[in-house]
C-alpha cells in the first residue's frame, strides 16, 4: 500500500499531511508544537518514519525535535531525564555553536552587515535540516547566521563544519531581507563526499571532501548590485535543485533569473526564458523526468505575490527557457500569496506528485505532475515549509 | 523547595503542569535556580538564557514579590519569600508577537 506523507512547517506549528496512493484522501495532523514557528521538517531516506523539525521562537530560541513514529510522537533528542555520570545533563541537542577553535585554523567571528561594516556572527535559528541519504542519525543543519552543523547521534549534539566559514569569503556574505541563512543543503547520491549549499546572501558552495573543505561556485550569476561580473560572493541564491539520477547538474532560482548549471556549479547559465518574471523562491524536479523542472514566478522587487493576481506554477520539460504555466485548480484572480523558498516538493509515485505551501496557509498537491491542482489544506497559518516522504 | 512558574511553551517543552519545584543547593540566585532547573529539564537549556554566555533571552524577564528581578545580577540573592518557598520564582515571556 502506497502513499506520501507531506510534512509542513508554518509560522504557528507543524501539520502532518497523510495521503493515499492516489493522492485524494487526506488526514490532517497538527498542529503540533502549536505556537512555535516551525521552519522545516524533514524525513530521513534511510528510515521513513524518523523525522526532524527545526522549531524556533523569537521567545525561547532554537529546539530540535525528533520523531521515530512517522510523527505521532515527538522528543528532544537527549533532553530527557538522563545525566551523565558527572551528574550534567546529556542533552544539548538546541545547542548550535560556532566553532572557533584554533585547530580550525581560520577561526572567523564576522561577516558584513547592511551598513558594510563588519558585524559578528550570531546564531539565531535553524532554517533547514537535511538528513543523511543513508543513516537516520546524521544529519545536516543549516542555520542562520549562515553555518553549517551535523550531527551523527540523532541530533542529540551538534557540531558546524567550520571550513564553509573559514574558507576566505566569510567577511564579504551579508544578509538578505531575511536574514542571511543557510537555506539549502543537498547531498549527492552518486558521491558521498560531494555536498552543496547555498546562504542569502553570498551564493551557492560546493565541499568534495564531506564538508571538510568548501569553494563558492558562482561564476555566471550576474546581480544588479554587484557590479563585478566575476565576484565570487555576494548573491542572494533564493534554492538549488538537483535530480538524483544526474547530480550535477544543477537548477537554481536566484533572487532575479532561473539559473542552471551542467558542470555541478562551476559555471551557470540564465534559463528564465519566457517566464513572466524570473524572480521567485522556490525551484524543483520531476521525480522521473531530470530535464523536468518547477518553479512559482513571483513579483518583486517589494511585491512579492504573483504577477496578475493569478497563481501559477510554471514548468519546463527542457530543462528551463521553455516555459509553460500550470494553472489547473490554482486560482487565476485575486490571489496575493507567497511560495517560501523550502515550501515546495515532490513525491516519486508514478506519476508523481508535486506540493507546494503559501503564505496565506494553503498547501496544494498535484497527483499528475503538475497538469491540474487542488488545496489538501487551505487555512493554516503560514506555509515556511514543504517536504514529501514517499511511503511504499 | 524553590518553586518556579515557566512560560505555557516552556511547560510544554519540559512537559510539567503547573509550578516547578526544585531543590536548589547552596545559596538561592537566579544564577542557582535557573541551573537547577537546566539540569533537571536539560531541554530548557539555551531557552531562557544563552548555551555559552548565560545572558537571558532578550524577550524573558524575571519576577518574584510582585518586583521585576530581570535587571539584577545573576548571582543576586533571590527575595527571603523565595527562598522560603512562600512565593514563586517567575519566569516571564514577553507579551508581544503575532
Amino acid at each position: 500500500m502506497s502513499g506520501v506523507r507531506v510534512l509542513v512547517g508554518t509560522r504557528k506549528g507543524a501539520f502532518v499531511l497523510t495521503g493515499d496512493g492516489k493522492r485524494k484522501q487526506w488526514k490532517v495532523s497538527g498542529p503540533h508544537f502549536a505556537g512555535w514557528e516551525i521552519y522545516h521538517m524533514k524525513g530521513s531516506p534511510a528510515d521513513a518514519n524518523r523525522l526532524y523539525a527545526s522549531q524556533t521562537s523569537g521567545w525561547f530560541g532554537q529546539i530540535i525535535q525528533r520523531s521515530c513514529d512517522g510523527g505521532k510522537t515527538w522528543e528532544t533528542p537527549g533532553g530527557g531525564m538522563t545525566k551523565t555520570p558527572d551528574g550534567m545533563p546529556a542533552g544539548e541537542s538546541n545547542k548550535f555553536v560556532y566553532d572557533a577553535t584554533p585547530e580550525t585554523g581560520k577561526p572567523l567571528t564576522t561577516h558584513q552587515w547592511y551598513d558594510g561594516t563588519q558585524h559578528p556572527w550570531e546564531f539565531k535559528r535553524v532554517w533547514h535540516l537535511e538528513p543523511s541519504l543513508t543513516d537516520p542519525d546524521t544529519v545536516y543543519a543549516g542555520v542562520e547566521d549562515a553555518g553549517l552543523f551535523r550531527t551523527s547521534d540523532g541530533g542529540k549534539t551538534w557540531q558546524e563544519l567550520p571550513g564553509l566559514r573559514g574558507h576566505g569569503t566569510g567577511p564579504k556574505w551579508q544578509p538578505g531581507a531575511g536574514g542571511m541563512c543557510l537555506h539549502t543543503v543537498l547531498l549527492d547520491p552518486a558521491n558521498p563526499r560531494r555536498i552543496y549549499v547555498a546562504i542569502s546572501a553570498a551564493g551557492a558552495f560546493r565541499s568534495d571532501d564531506a564538508g571538510k573543505t568548501w569553494k563558492p561556485i558562482n561564476q555566471g550569476l550576474h546581480s544588479q548590485y554587484i557590479p563585478d561580473p566575476k565576484a565570487e560572493v555576494g548573491h542572494c541564491v533564493h534554492r538549488i535543485a538537483l535530480h538524483r539520477s544526474r547530480p550535477n547538474v544543477l537548477f537554481m532560482q536566484k533572487h532575479w533569473d532561473v539559473m542552471r548549471s551542467d558542470d555541478a556549479g562551476d559555471s551557470w547559465r540564465e534559463v528564465s526564458g519566457n517566464l513572466p518574471t524570473d524572480f521567485g523562491f522556490v525551484i524543483d524536479v520531476h521525480a522521473h523526468e531530470p530535464e523536468t523542472i518547477y518553479v512559482v514566478p513571483i513579483k518583486s522587487d517589494s511585491e512579492h505575490y504573483p504577477p496578475d493576481g493569478k497563481l501559477r506554477v510554471y514548468r519546463s520539460r527542457k530543462g528551463g527557457n521553455e516555459w509553460e504555466a500550470l494553472t489547473k485548480g490554482l486560482p487565476q484572480q485575486d490571489c496575493y500569496v507567497n511560495v517560501l523558498r523550502d515550501a515546495m516538493a515532490i513525491d516519486s509515485l508514478e506519476p508523481c506528485g508535486v506540493y507546494f505551501g503559501t503564505t496565506g496557509g494553503q498547501v496544494y498537491g498535484s497527483a499528475d505532475a503538475g497538469d491540474s491542482w487542488a488545496p489538501i489544506v487551505r487555512d493554516l497559518p503560514a506555509v515556511l515549509s514543504v517536504e514529501v516522504q514517499t511511503l511504499r | 523547595m524553590i518553586r518556579v512558574v515557566l512560560p505555557p511553551h516552556l511547560r510544554t517543552l519540559a512537559q510539567v503542569k503547573g509550578e516547578v519545584q526544585l531543590d536548589v543547593p547552596g545559596r538561592i540566585t537566579r544564577g542557582a535556580v535557573l541551573d537547577a532547573l537546566e539540569a533537571r529539564y536539560p531541554m530548557l537549556r539555551g531557552t531562557i538564557r544563552d548555551h555559552v554566555t548565560e545572558r537571558r533571552r532578550p524577550f524573558l524577564r524575571f519576577f518574584a514579590c510582585e518586583r521585576d528581578l530581570t535587571h539584577e545580577p545573576p548571582d543576586a540573592p533571590l527575595p527571603d519569600a523565595v527562598v522560603s518557598g512562600a512565593e514563586p520564582f517567575l519566569v516571564i515571556g514577553a507579551i508581544a508577537g503575532g
